[in-house]
């Protein structure tokens, strides 16, 4: 299984190691290092490299390298998802996870890597049983540890959700205020080609919750039109049996934040595009090239479109841009040649619109193509899909909690050919 | 208050000043100072020199300091061994401890200490362990097992632990036998003793089956992938297990989703692929493979790779799908690559529209390798999708006008390809492609101008001028391109002899008295030969009609497909190779896919081998380095040969002739010609009348005959008769197939159970098919000796299971051991001595040979043929001693003493060998070669 993780900044400084096994010598990292310069940029480098005695695993997340060391045939995806599962646990403990925090909680990233695997197979990996093993640094915490002159931050007793039936869950959890809050989003991905006319477009759909309930809760939760999910990833608490014969969602919810299911609806369903472009951009030798790009709204199901950001990223043989926006700032980064306009909000009564010049290196040839143009944008109180909940209720505790549903529509990878 | 201050001390006397921390009073001081060292250890600093400090603050009550020090331990246990003793007592304590977390603690650290000395004493600890009252102790005690196993494996098999892990299977808790899987199946991998002790049954994969509900997500992988391994008895079981699998595929984990595919795709093919249950498990594997995509790019990148096998094997799964794999542009490369591999698979004549005008767009993008990829997949496209061909065409013109060199090239590579699946259909553009001669400078681009300029020589007016253009720098050129060229102006003479002699002359001496490469020498040479003697045989071989080239050219050879379609999820599907291609210190448990219980049709035939009388020359195909020498082989000797075989055996004449490419390196010239024609997969029954004709001695080896296998009652109307032979340092298995039904037969396919010495087609059965009623087919199927091993009883047993359209027979044949002797039997004479001696006499074992009619001499010479070598010969007493070794494919040595005394038909064999199980088998041997 796992042999050893390393952790990798951008400057090529392995600055975490672990082994769960014997130990690997550092010097392994060469091998990903080499397949790093090959890469064209920081996300290009491969995820499964071979080297002659051992296989690198690795992703990329947060300007850091975790490079996972294998010397047997692993399914390579259950080290991928591990991974992320252990950057998502950092993130949970430290509230970020760049390379300074991890080097100041250097010791409790030590002890929770040690308490994630053993022998290179997971052992606990469920955040709330990490937690009542190691605590997590915080304030008040740091605070208490030094009145109290107490800075064991390592839990003595065996946790409670580990081998229970429910290992997601801790007992004994009590809230004086008992609320639930599900969030509907939906990320649409599209390819818009040159004429306009849709190459695909599918959606992304999460509903992620923050469940503060005490005791132990049995929730159900249903859909008006539960038909349009028939793609769908559950998190391990939610009943399999109960959704297949009845398309109810029935569970006993981890405590805090964590993501209920994922879907996806598919190219083959017609998903309506909200926003679209009209957009006049040509390059010309010697002098200065055109660019004019207006957005519109399309069906937007009478909702705000917000946070309207467009990108388009130029080829390198463009020296700048000079534009002028009728709404919102642009700025243009001379090294990357990617230009980013923030629209702000979408005004049903104004088009944005935005143009200018486009002026080339000198010598250069005209680029082939056209740039791609991505935009992110969110639209609040609305889910594309058209999917709704019905209705939330829980069983086997007293008390009535708060609850909450909220839908957003988001830009996932939006990209509009031109 | 951070961690970051212990990275701060850099001064000298650091370790000094850690050592008195470690030895202070005050707990607090010692647990700060316990942490700075473990915050040295990690970033690489060497304070292994603590270590008696470290380990006296082993004894203690608090927690996390006893964390810290068994951390330290772990990574320094190695490099002090006798230092870690002194830690054995605190382990063995900890493991009686009332708190289950430090037993738990104890037990997973004392397995992390790889110090020989220590594993005695962790014997008894975890064996109470692995019975503890707590399951969280239990788990962690499953574990420790695997880690026990990878320091002293003996240890762990002596002490009977494996048996105390298979108990924990059953155990009440989920996540128990989730790791005992776990632990199982990496004991499995290391060690092939263990593998047999830990076999899985139907009882235990039901007890697995029900632990998945509950057990963790990563419990879940590998319970999967255990699953995985085990091939139910019938279609029955493997539809039960399909439908408690598939729930899987709704996980949020990918390793989930991915190894449940595994496990329904494997067992799929024992179930009735007509029925509705397949059907709808089609359906249900779509959507979580469309997901796997919208996941991060690196899930992306090994979902994709699988999703290459699973099209492959089954293209109607994702069919409806071709969408999802659309690239976006900001995709990293490594997508971007996978998806456009997959998108040529799933191109179909509905939505090669859609497809060809995504190409278009991506061949416009600014990363080199991904617009290559792109142009060629336009040719593919054009090539699996007749329809479509034109509009392909003139995709790629547009393209070649852009001017862009990489594009223009790529472009001119596939257009080559396309020439050769239409062939007189698009040669108007050959104008346009010669307007970029000059541009080409890569040796495959080149080449393929060159092939297209020889192949059309009668229409291109410049031909000639053209081609001397290039044979200005022909020593410069690549190997690939002098060939070409050489080959294109051989044909540009054939059709144009009048104003090229000289160039052809030219190009002739050029290639053979100026070059070094014997490739090229000896097709130059053949050329020249041929050209010289019968130009009229020379038209006939050189500009003979080509077959035309088959669709998808990047197809995963069947058998492997198979095989990586039972390691879904893992490297090896990453890798597309087998896992003991690549990964070390893995056994020859090569995985196969359950026979079917039907025929299936999804899987195509790959493209008939050309039929014998139109030998396929092949010099006009753009060869690989290894398809060279067979490329030549076939010029020279493919008319000769199959024009005899068409004479001789009418009634065989579907007998194809494969450009061989495992018959290179052979002199062709010389005696050559018997190993082709014995060597080749052209029918071995043939060989003795061959041999005949060409006067050779029956200087073969010894063929029993052919023997029925599987009598006409049994197959439903289809008869096998077979034999074993082995020729050229090859196992073949000769079958012949007798249609006694009504009907054609067709879908042949052929698999082995396992057997004693690991016998498996080295290929997929090639049989003429459709077969007709009342007609029988010959064929001779390579083996290898890699495929999985389980003693038979007898020895030689080998039980084969034969498919085709109508139904799946078994039959079980017995192997004729000679043809597992190897070309590398003979034995050094002194070390034939030692051996004798080494062997204890009571594995010496007597046998008389009666009614044999040969002398010494033909015996030895006879054997000898078969890979007996007779190393020594002795007269003693009138009696002729012969000594002699032999080796089996799998390594065992046999030796043996044979006693002929003149005028006594009745010869005395005593064989010695470390195995004494192969003995009978081998006294059969000496009988049948004796005989003959």
């Amino acid at each position: 299984m796992i042999h050893s993780l390393f952790i990798i900044n951008n400057t090529g400084d392995v600055f975490m190691e672990k082994h769960w096994k014997s130990v690997i010598h550092k010097s392994i990292c060469d091998y990903f290092f080499e397949a790093q310069t090959k890469a064209g940029s920081a996300e290009d480098v491969p995820p499964i490299i071979a080297t002659p005695h051992h296989y690198l695993i690795n992703i990329y997340r947060n300007q850091l390298y975790y490079v996972a060391v294998v010397t047997t045939e692993v399914p390579p995806l259950f080290v991928i998802e591990f991974l992320h599962r252990v950057v998502d646990i950092f993130e949970d403990y430290f509230q970020g996870c760049g390379e300074s925090i991890l080097k100041e909680y250097y010791v409790i990233v030590y002890e929770l890597l040690d308490e994630m695997l053993d022998n290179g197979f997971p052992l606990a990996m469920e955040s709330n049983i990490l937690k009542e093993l190691i605590k997590p640094p915080n304030f008040l915490r740091t605070i208490t540890d030094t009145i109290t002159g107490k800075t064991t931050g390592v839990g003595a007793t065996l946790p409670t959700g580990q081998l229970s039936n429910v290992p997601w869950r801790r007992t004994g959890v009590k809230y004086t205020n008992n609320e639930a809050y599900f969030d509907v989003i939906e990320e649409i991905d599209a390819i818009i080609d040159k004429s306009g006319s849709t190459v695909i477009a599918e959606v992304q759909g999460y509903i992620d919750c923050l469940v503060k309930l005490s005791g132990m809760p049995d929730l159900t939760l249903t859909f008006i039109n539960p038909r349009l999910l028939d793609d769908i990833s559950f998190h391990p608490c939610i009943r399999f049996k109960r959704w297949e014969s009845e398309k109810v969602l029935s569970f006993v919810p981890p405590d805090g934040n964590f993501r209920l299911l994922s879907y996806h609806i598919g190219a083959n369903n017609m998903v309506a595009i909200p926003v679209y472009l009209k957009h006049n951009i040509f390059y010309r030798e010697g002098t200065a090239g055109r660019f004019d790009v207006s957005v519109l709204a399309k069906s937007t199901m009478g909702k705000t479109v917000e946070n309207l950001v467009l990108e388009c990223p130029f080829p390198k043989s463009v020296l700048n841009v000079t534009l002028t926006p009728n709404q919102g700032k642009y700025s243009f980064d001379p090294t990357t040649k990617v230009m980013s306009w923030d629209v702000g909000r979408l005004d049903p009564t104004k088009t944005p619109n935005i143009k200018g010049t486009i002026n080339l290196q000198t010598g250069c040839p005209v680029p082939e193509s056209n740039p791609t143009i991505s935009l992110q944008f969110t639209i609040s109180t609305l889910a594309l899909s058209g999917i709704k909940v019905n209705r939330l209720d829980m069983y086997g505790e007293k008390y009535k909690p708060f609850k909450g549903v909220k839908y957003i529509t988001k830009a996932g990878k939006f990209q509009i050919r031109t | 208050m951070t961690d970051s201050k212990y990275f701060t001390t850099t001064k000298k006397g650091e370790i000094f000043e850690l050592k008195a921390e470690l030895n202070s009073d005050k707990k607090e001081k010692k647990k700060e100072a316990v942490k700075k060292v473990i915050a040295s250890m990690t970033v690489g600093k060497d304070v292994s020199a603590l270590f008696p400090d470290v380990v006296n603050c082993m004894q203690t009550d608090n927690l996390e300091l006893k964390k810290l020090v068994y951390l330290y331990l772990m990574n320094y246990a190695k490099s002090q061994p006798d230092m870690a003793i002194m830690a054995v007592n605190t382990f063995v304590k900890d493991c009686e401890d009332s708190n289950p977390l430090i037993r738990a603690l104890a037990v997973r650290t004392m397995g992390c200490i790889r110090v020989d000395k220590i594993t005695e004493y962790l014997c008894e600890p975890l064996r109470k362990c692995l019975k503890d009252e707590d399951p969280y102790v239990r788990k962690t005690a499953a574990v420790c097992v695997a880690k026990l196993h990878d320091i002293n494996a003996q240890l762990v098999e002596d002490q009977g632990f494996l048996d105390l892990l298979r108990d924990l299977l059953s155990d009440s808790n989920p996540m128990v036998v989730a790791n005992a899987v776990a632990a199982i199946s990496e004991i499995m991998d290391a060690s092939p003793n263990a593998a047999s002790a830990l076999e899985m049954n139907s009882v235990t994969i039901n007890k697995l089956l029900t632990a998945l509900n509950e057990c963790t997500e990563w419990g879940q992988v590998f319970i999967l992938d255990s699953i995985s391994n085990y091939t139910p008895k019938d279609d029955r079981e493997a539809q039960s297990i399909c439908e408690r699998v598939t729930p899987r595929l709704a996980h949020a984990n990918a390793a989930v989703v991915l190894s449940a595919v595994k496990v329904v795709m494997k067992l799929m093919e024992m179930l009735d692929t007509s029925g509705d249950y397949v059907t709808s498990l089609v359906k249900k594997l779509a959507p979580p493979l469309v997901t796997l995509l919208s996941a991060e790019p690196e899930i992306q990148y090994v979902a994709l790779r699988n999703i290459n096998l699973i099209v492959q094997k089954r293209s109607d799964i994702l069919k409806n799908e071709m969408k999802v794999f659309f690239v976006k542009y900001n995709d990293p490369i490594y997508v971007k690559l996978e998806k456009l591999d997959i998108m040529i698979r799933l191109t179909s004549q509905s939505n090669i529209a859609q497809v060809l005008a995504e190409l278009k767009e991506y061949a416009t993008e600014v990363d080199v390798d991904f617009v290559r990829k792109s142009v060629r997949a336009i040719g593919r496209c054009a090539i699996k999708v007749e329809p479509a061909a034109e509009r392909c065409v003139s995709t790629l013109l547009d393209l070649i006008q852009t001017k862009v060199n990489y594009v223009v090239q790529e472009a001119i590579v596939v257009i080559k390809d396309i020439f050769r699946k239409y062939p007189n259909k698009y040669e108007s553009i050959i104008a346009t492609l010669c307007e970029n001669l000059d541009t080409l400078d890569e040796p495959e681009a080149r080449a393929s101008m060159i092939w297209i300029i020889g192949e059309y020589a009668e229409r291109i007016d410049n031909a000639d001028e053209l081609l001397e253009s290039f044979l200005e720098g022909f020593q410069d050129e690549n190997t690939q391109v002098q060939l070409q060229l050489l080959t294109a102006i051989v044909k540009l003479f054939l059709k144009r002899p009048t104003d090229t002699q000289e160039l052809v002359q030219q190009v002739l001496s050029l290639s053979t008295q100026d070059s070094d490469n014997p490739d090229l020498r000896d097709r130059g040479y053949i050329y020249w030969r041929l050209l010289s003697t019968d130009p009229a045989a020379a038209k006939e071989v050189v500009l003979a009609e080509k077959p035309l080239i088959s669709e998808e050219t990047d197809l995963i050879e069947p058998t492997l497909l198979d095989e990586l379609i039972c390691h879904i999820s893992s490297l090896a599907s990453v890798y597309h190779k087998p896992p003991n291609a690549f990964v070390e210190g893995r056994g020859g448990q090569r995985r196969v896919l359950p026979v079917k219980s039907q025929s299936e049709g999804t899987t195509e035939e790959p493209a008939a081998p050309a039929p014998v009388s139109q030998p396929a020359p092949q010099p006009t195909v753009i060869p690989g380095a290894d398809s060279l020498i067979g490329d030549l082989l076939d010029i020279d000797l493919g008319p000769g040969p199959s024009m005899m075989q068409q004479q001789m055996y009418p009634a065989q004449q579907a007998a194809p002739i494969q450009p061989a490419g495992n018959t290179g390196g052979m002199d062709i010239f010389g005696e050559g010609l018997d190993n082709l024609l014995g060597g080749g997969s052209s029918g071995g029954d043939m060989l003795g009348g061959l041999g005949d004709i060409f006067g050779m001695p029956q200087s073969q080896s010894y063929i029993p005959p052919q023997e029925v296998w599987l009598p006409a009652t049994k197959g439903k109307g289809l008869e096998i008769t077979g034999t074993f032979a082995r020729k050229s340092n090859q196992i073949n298995m000769e079958l012949t197939f007798t249609n006694k039904a009504m009907q054609p037969m067709s879908g042949f396919a052929i698999q082995f159970n396992k057997n004693s010495f690991g016998l498996m087609p080295a290929q997929v059965l090639n049989i003429r098919t459709p077969l007709p009623p009342n007609q029988s087919a010959s064929t001779s199927l390579p083996l290898n000796t890699t495929g999985p091993v389980q003693k038979m009883e007898p020895l030689t047993l080998l039980q084969i299971a034969i498919k085709n359209n109508i139904d799946v027979f078994y039959m079980s044949t017995q192997v004729s051991l000679h043809v597992l002797f190897t070309e590398d039997g003979e034995m050094d004479k002194k070390v034939f001595l030692k051996t004798w001696k080494d062997i204890p006499a009571q594995n010496e074992v007597q046998y008389t040979i009666n009614n044999v009619q040969h002398n010494a001499d033909t015996v030895s010479q006879k054997l000898r043929n078969n890979n007996i070598f007779t190393i020594a010969k002795r007269n003693v007493e009138g009696q002729d001693m012969l000594y002699q070794s032999l080796k089996l494919t799998n390594g065992i040595w046999v030796l043996a003493e044979l006693k002929i005394q003149p005028s006594n038909p009745s010869f005395v064999l005593s064989l010695k060998a470390r195995a004494v199980d192969v003995y009978e088998a081998i006294k059969t041997v000496y009988e049948n070669i004796l005989h003959n």
